[in-house]
């Protein structure tokens, strides 16, 4: 046998891949995104609590979030997972009993904070000051002038950062396979891997890997289209030229809405 | 424009006194003075440098003097809380700093809901009679960035006053804008001012300043020289300073 047909054998075996598509769909995908989803929420939560400890005039504070941010920035996320997983587990059977996921999402989102709190604080830095003295002129508060108008701004501007962030959740969710899960718990890469090693083809392994790109793929374009949208505030209106001394009143017809 | 900017619900006298500033070793404010009659409009000229927006930001507390008072009524500020005393102080900057992530409409909103406790139509419908007074309520939902930098001076100064400040503070408020649009902004001001607005306005706009100001006020090297009637200021300079700057920007 030729070895190109055995590589398109060893990957693209249709029945393989038909087998395995159902386990996909109602088992793998869902547990995929939970754990993704979840992760990125706690993670987005931790990770602003880090960038603002991280920008504040506090060193009791700023110190905490720099330590913590290079520790879990330089363990493999493996490495990570495993510690909290297992490192935990006493613990989390006490709370949660014998599911792995809450602290496989306690590990991914802790991994997550990391990245995500220099991923905020970057933003929340390159805000210009004059927006803070802007705020802070109208009478709010330190607290409330970040709330309410510069973290929203900085927000914004790394939303692209953050997405790459989520992707990078959807991917490291296949490691809580580490801790060991029942079928029912099994995501995208755990189904595809199990298959694979009953059949020794590799087929259904590679069909994981489309649902891991049918979700990242849209993802980066999604959030190139929102990221239009956020700079431009909406679709572009046309270009408004409006002669100040004589047009207090402009004419409604010029009205982009 | 005909109509009135805004009604003054109650304009105070502003006093500064004896202001100190030094930012580390460099002093900006050496003992600054300005008094500003209740309703009246004191514009601050002087070279760039001379303190003037330092001066402004005093005012307010954006900056806390080292040394000196700021008297509003003749009652000192300094003790005051700063965000409380902000909401009484409205502000406008060179730069606009408008918030750019959010609606005309929502520039002005977010003060009165936030701070003002007001419901959300109430808000609304104050910033839209604000806005109206302006010229721009047909800009409530545009982006600050989809404006002219006229307009967007315009919507600076409507998002100030629909706070009902006692006072107003204009940070060389046309000096980003391209010469066309200057007009609009400073008729505004005009307006402001003829309605009684307490103002100090940091301008180079020396027209302005000799056509609208009840005091015009003389900064060099962080202290007010000279100040007095505009006709006085401008036609019968005393300080040799003064009558140097007014060789170069006439």
């Amino acid at each position: 046998m030729d070895p190109l047909s055995t590589l398109w054998e060893t990957f693209f075996d249709w029945a393989s891949m038909r087998e395995a598509l159902p386990e996909m769909v109602t088992v793998g995908l869902p547990n995929t995104l939970l754990l993704a989803v979840s992760a990125a929420l706690l993670g987005s939560v931790l990770g602003m609590l880090l960038a603002v400890a991280g920008i504040s005039r506090t060193r009791w504070l700023r110190w905490p979030a720099r330590v913590y941010t290079d520790v879990f920035r330089g363990l493999p996320a493996a490495a990570t997972i495993l510690l909290i997983g297992v490192g935990l587990a006493p613990l989390g059977m006490q709370v949660w009993g014998p599911n792995p996921y809450p602290l496989g999402v306690l590990a991914l989102s802790l991994i997550a904070a990391a990245y995500l709190g220099e991923i905020f604080r970057s933003g929340i830095q390159s805000v210009e000051a004059a927006q803070l003295e802007g705020a802070r002129a109208l009478g709010f508060s330190w607290g409330e002038a970040m709330r309410l108008v510069i973290i929203p701004q900085g927000v914004r501007r790394v939303l692209p950062a953050w997405v790459n962030q989520l992707i990078a959740l959807i991917k490291d969710s296949s490691l809580v396979y580490f801790l060991g899960l029942v079928a029912s718990q099994r995501e995208l890469f755990r189904i595809g891997q199990d298959y694979a090693a009953t059949t020794g083809n590799e087929s259904a392994l590679l069909l994981a890997g489309l649902f891991y790109l049918a979700l990242t793929v849209p993802l980066t374009h999604a959030v190139n289209a929102i990221d239009r949208r956020l700079r431009q505030g909406r679709p572009v209106a046309a270009p408004d030229v409006d002669l100040e001394p004589t047009g207090l009143a402009t004419p409604s017809g010029k009205d982009p809405r | 424009m005909s109509t009135t900017t805004t009604s003054i619900d109650g304009s105070v006298s502003l006093a500064v006194r004896d202001v100190h500033l030094a930012f580390g070793s460099h002093p900006v404010l050496r003992g600054a003075d300005l008094d500003v009659a209740r309703g009246s409009t004191a514009c601050v000229i002087g070279p760039s440098g001379s303190g003037k927006s330092t001066l402004l930001r005093t005012i307010n507390r954006l900056i806390e003097p080292d040394r000196g008072d700021v008297l509003l009524d003749g009652r000192s500020v300094l003790h005051d809380d700063p965000d409380a005393l902000r909401q009484r102080v409205g502000m406008v900057f060179q730069q606009f700093n408008l918030f750019p992530h959010l609606s005309v409409l929502r520039n002005i909103t977010l003060a009165l809901r936030k701070l003002k406790k007001l419901p959300e139509e109430e808000a609304v419908r104050l910033a839209r009679a604000q806005l109206d007074l302006v010229g721009l309520a047909h800009k409530a939902d545009a982006r600050p960035a989809q404006l002219s930098g006229g307009q967007q001076q315009r919507v600076a100064i409507a998002r100030a006053l629909a706070l009902r400040p006692q006072v107003m503070l204009f940070d060389e408020a046309t000096s980003a804008l391209d010469p066309e649009l200057v007009k609009g902004v400073l008729a505004v001001m005009a307006d402001l001012s003829a309605a009684g607005m307490t103002m100090v306005v940091v301008t180079h706009e020396m027209g302005f300043a000799r056509e609208v100001a009840d005091t015009v006020a003389f900064m060099d090297h962080g202290v007010v020289l000279e100040a007095g009637a505009p006709a006085a200021v401008f036609e019968a300079p005393n300080h040799p300073r003064l009558r140097r700057f007014l060789s170069q920007v006439r």
